[in-house]
């Protein structure tokens, strides 16, 4: 059973890699929100990737060198929260498989005992109540399959998108299926992966959404660069980038 | 490399294999609830009848009567039976006073050797009677055995069979346990939902496939 | 003898994909099985009880193989059934053979069974003269087409009405096309009718083994299994090694989880429990039944502790049903017996990751197979384990043919990236670089594949970390 601590005062903040390159807005939308609730933000500087890519591909000694690195970074008794269900759900559940066996063992259980994915740490810790300052709009949501699987925070993302009252929630169909991202799966695997992207931006076509809402950059990346390529006018947003900007007004 | 050596060969594998470390989770299993004798004939009922069985919950004292009735109401020809089964008497009793418009009653007393051309192709139903059944899948079981042969519940187009109220059990587990089946079980024990069917086109459901077409289940209280 | 055709997984990828109908008719039949499921485990609390108590059964098991083994063949020898064992498929060929040819048999029928397509039998019995009649109505479909199942548990599900139609009309003498399921049955069922009453020798598989009574477990809807394990004088039983469970109380578990997974029915029309041939006294059934045990590979995976889990598979085939894959390649694009999330795990290890660790990489890890497995393989983890195989160093990893796709560029890049996240200059630099090329990252590499169906992703011009250091989030 997952334990949630009360409000604390200090958080660690891990930005993922792909949100420090191609979606820093997002990161930083993040971090206000957290600010906002009166809660001081910590971003350790020598954080990088948390090492799933090299993971996935096979290569766990290199994945373990760099989610060493993190494991220095984020050393203090601060949550680590996490504005990815796929980032969290490494940091949390495969960091303990990854160093199974090695000295760094009990280090990592405690690490990741302290790692929340950010919408679920909005719901859950901080209990955050959101008022919506922006216009009508209909969005639909997609979240990551590590977000709905191993993070479980699916109902607290959408929940948080519920809370605004001008926002228009439409689901998407077979909202459980991967949108094909997969990491090195769209690089290794192209035609699977262009029909699964393809797939789920029809279905986002289908909700007549304007918006099509995530809480993982890859998938965001994903989508909306297909989206892009088919001339399809839906914009994609980061979930913290969204609720920042109808918050904030 | 003939069969012994091959056996040899692999449990030597097996047994360097580490497999004995396997390590095995403590699970509790699911227990399904417990339904008193009325709800167990109902959920049974319900569940059959679901899948396409006919279902007549009857008395005990006149249930060969119903089936005579059914016998003429569905105009079988020639139905089987097993004489030395626990339903024969009361369906000779019931058929004793034929008026002509009953079918003939066929007796699986030989080897199916003799009689497998007769069976395919001339009967229109099998009656058995039934071990029990259970309730929570809607399942009937049987043990065919030397006075009622497999095949009277499988080559027929329609199955009759009789159960009576008092063996329904809540689920398979609960039979198993309750009747020690781990003591020794028969030649070919069986469980049977409903009649055959498929739906390997389209998910479009179809009866009567290899098996009986109509299953009717007589209940005796 | 001709070549051994080796199968191109990319271009069977390609050319599913291109195919319309195929990609209608899986996403039609798999959505409808997602939904069967679920509305069949409608309790999740309930569902989880019992894949919980399905794995124990399925690990207990397996802890104790050797010892299962040993006791189901004495038991089933007690009751008269007579066990053979086989450690390669040709064995398991040439058991099944030698008793036909005891027989002077040359006309069987068959009941569904992987193993008997693990072991190639329809096409080794047919060198031999000996017809093998697939009588589960999706096999039958397939067997007149020439085709092999391209799902564990609905062989055909590749089809369509009309594509069944037209295959009754054109295979079996005197068929008018007709696409009403009634008439297609009616001539399936007259057509296999005959075949069961001459059938000499009955073929099946085994879905439970009980090592306590010495008792072989089926499931099945259409009484196929039961004609063909009762009729014809001779019953033929195969097995891998991996399907005994200990006793009769592991059963209506296993069951339960078992039909509820594959067809999203809580039971099948009939289950039926072999325990010997005929009795004494008895009427009918076969004279004599025969369990041929196959390993063909899987002690070698019983050996690797974290790869024996994929001997827990009770082959329900759900797995296949909700992968985002297979939905879209089909079932035979994978050119192995078992395709799906199972088959990217057992093909490797029973092929040789050499021949198809390619499959291994077909997956986008989303993890839908695990969430769904009965017995709560961890698929993705496993899938990760054989990719950490393919690429290791050498070849002293636990499955054939491990390192044998040891990729330089690969490895380099994998490299590179660790040098780049350990060091946070060179993090710097390399997020600068990327960001001055902005939209004109060069086309190259995993960038190609991207940009054949998306836009490139665009390199902010300042990183978050940048962006933190400016506007302040705070460092300790």
């Amino acid at each position: 059973m997952a334990v949630f601590p009360a409000h604390p005062r200090t958080v660690y903040f891990f930005g993922t890699c792909l949100m420090d390159m191609i979606y820093p807005d997002a990161g930083m939308a993040a971090i206000r929100m957290l600010q906002r609730e009166g809660i001081r933000v910590v971003f350790p500087p020598e954080q990088s990737c948390c090492g799933q890519p090299a993971y996935n591909s096979g290569f766990p000694e290199e994945a373990r060198a760099v989610a060493r690195r993190q494991l220095r970074a984020f050393s203090k008794n601060y949550p680590i929260v996490v504005p990815s269900g796929s980032c969290a759900g490494m940091l949390k559940h495969h960091y303990p498989h990854l160093f199974d066996g090695q000295p760094e063992s009990r280090d990592v259980q405690w690490f990741s005992s302290r790692v929340f994915e950010f919408s679920e740490f909005l719901v859950r810790v901080l209990r955050i109540r959101l008022t919506d300052l922006g216009p009508p709009v209909r969005v639909t949501w997609h979240g990551s399959c590590h977000g709905r699987r191993e993070m479980g925070v699916t109902e607290d993302s959408k929940s948080l998108i519920r809370q605004l009252k001008r926002v228009e929630l439409t689901e998407i169909e077979r909202e459980y299926e991967c949108c094909g991202f997969g990491g090195t799966f769209a690089v290794k695997q192209p035609a699977i992966s262009t029909a699964m992207v393809q797939d789920k931006v029809e279905d986002i076509r289908k909700t007549g959404a304007s918006r099509v809402i995530s809480g993982d950059c890859g998938c965001l990346m994903n989508i909306t660069g297909a989206m892009e390529a088919q001339g399809i006018a839906i914009t994609g947003q980061h979930l913290a980038d969204f609720l920042w900007e109808r918050t904030n007004g | 490399m003939n069969s012994q050596t091959a056996r040899e060969r692999i449990l030597k594998r097996l047994a360097a294999s580490g497999t004995e470390h396997t390590a095995v989770p403590d699970a509790d299993l699911p227990q399904p609830p417990s339904l008193n004798a009325e709800e167990r004939v109902t959920r049974l009922a319900a569940m059959m009848e679901a899948m396409r069985t006919e279902v007549h919950v009857v008395d005990a004292a006149d249930w060969a009567d119903t089936f005579r009735q059914l016998a003429r109401e569905k105009g079988w020809r020639r139905v089987l039976y097993g004489p030395r089964g626990p339903v024969a008497s009361p369906i000779e009793a019931a058929w004793s006073a034929d008026d002509g418009l009953l079918p003939d009653l066929v007796a699986y007393s030989d080897s199916v050797e003799a009689f497998k051309a007769d069976l395919f192709e001339t009967i229109d139903a099998g009656v058995t009677s039934v071990r029990g059944a259970v309730a929570d899948t809607g399942a009937l079981v049987l043990w065919p055995d030397a006075h009622e042969p497999r095949l009277m519940s499988l080559a027929p187009p329609v199955h009759v069979a009789v159960l009576d109220a008092d063996r329904i059990f809540n689920s398979l587990g609960e039979m198993m346990a309750a009747e020690k089946w781990a003591d020794g079980m028969p030649t070919n024990a069986l469980m049977i939902s409903g009649p055959s069917k498929t739906a390997d086109i389209e998910f479009t459901l179809v009866f009567g496939v290899h098996g009986p077409k109509e299953l009717v289940v007589l209940i005796r209280q | 003898m001709a070549e051994p055709i080796v199968h191109d997984f990319h271009a069977e990828v390609e050319k599913a994909l291109a195919n319309r109908q195929l990609r209608a008719n899986f996403r039609f039949a798999m959505g409808n099985m997602i939904e069967k499921r679920k509305a069949l485990f409608s309790d999740p609390v309930e569902l989880e009880a019992l894949r919980a108590a399905g794995q124990a059964i399925r690990q207990r098991a397996l802890s104790r193989l050797p010892e299962l083994l040993d006791q189901l063949e004495a038991n089933c020898t007690r009751n008269g059934i007579q066990v053979h064992w086989a450690e390669t498929s040709e064995e398991a060929n040439q058991e099944v053979l030698a008793i036909l040819k005891s027989h002077g048999a040359t006309r069987t029928v068959k009941g569904k069974s992987m193993v008997s397509e693990e072991m190639h039998l329809n096409a080794f019995l047919a060198r031999h003269g000996i017809e093998a009649m697939e009588t589960d109505f999706g096999e039958f479909i397939i067997q007149l087409t020439c085709e092999t199942p391209s799902h564990i548990i609905v062989p055909a599900i590749h089809k369509n009405r009309d594509q069944i139609a037209r295959v009754f009309q054109q295979k079996i003498p005197g068929t008018p096309y007709t696409e009403k399921v009634e008439e297609l049955n009616a001539v399936a069922r007259k057509t296999l009718r005959t075949k069961f009453f001459q059938g000499e020798v009955g073929l099946s598989g085994v879905n439970m083994a009980v090592a306590e009574t010495g008792t072989l477990c089926l499931v099945e809807n259409e009484g196929n299994g039961r004609m063909c394990t009762t009729v014809p004088p001779v019953h033929i039983a195969v097995m891998g090694i991996e399907k005994v469970v200990e006793k009769l109380a592991d059963v209506p578990p296993i069951l339960r989880l078992l039909t509820g997974s594959a067809t999203g029915q809580l039971i099948t029309t009939y289950f039926n429990m072999i325990t010997s041939p005929r009795r004494e006294g008895e009427k009918d059934g076969p004279r004599e039944v025969h369990l041929i045990i196959l390993d063909n590979g899987r002690s070698r995976i019983l050996a690797d502790p974290e790869l024996r889990q994929t001997l827990l598979c009770i082959r329900c085939g759900t797995c296949l049903n909700h992968c985002p894959v297979y939905v879209r390649i089909g079932g035979h694009a994978y050119g192995h017996v078992y395709p799906g999330p199972i088959g990217k795990i057992l093909a490797p290890q029973m092929e040789g990751l050499d021949k198809a660790g390619v499959l291994a990489t077909a997956s986008s890890l989303c993890g839908a197979c695990g969430e769904v497995c009965p017995v709560r393989i961890p698929i993705p983890d496993l899938i990760r384990r054989l990719r950490n195989e393919i690429v290791a160093a050498d070849d002293s990893g636990a499955v054939a043919g491990a390192g044998g796709k040891r990729d330089l560029a690969e490895t380099l890049v994998w490299k590179g990236w660790e040098l780049a996240n350990l060091s946070p200059a060179l993090n710097r630099l390399g997020t600068r670089l990327a960001s001055a090329m902005g939209q004109r990252l060069p086309r190259v590499g995993p960038i190609k594949q991207w940009t054949r169906a998306r836009r490139p992703p665009v390199v902010a011009r300042r990183s978050l970390h940048e962006r933190v250091r400016r506007e302040g989030g705070k460092d300790e």
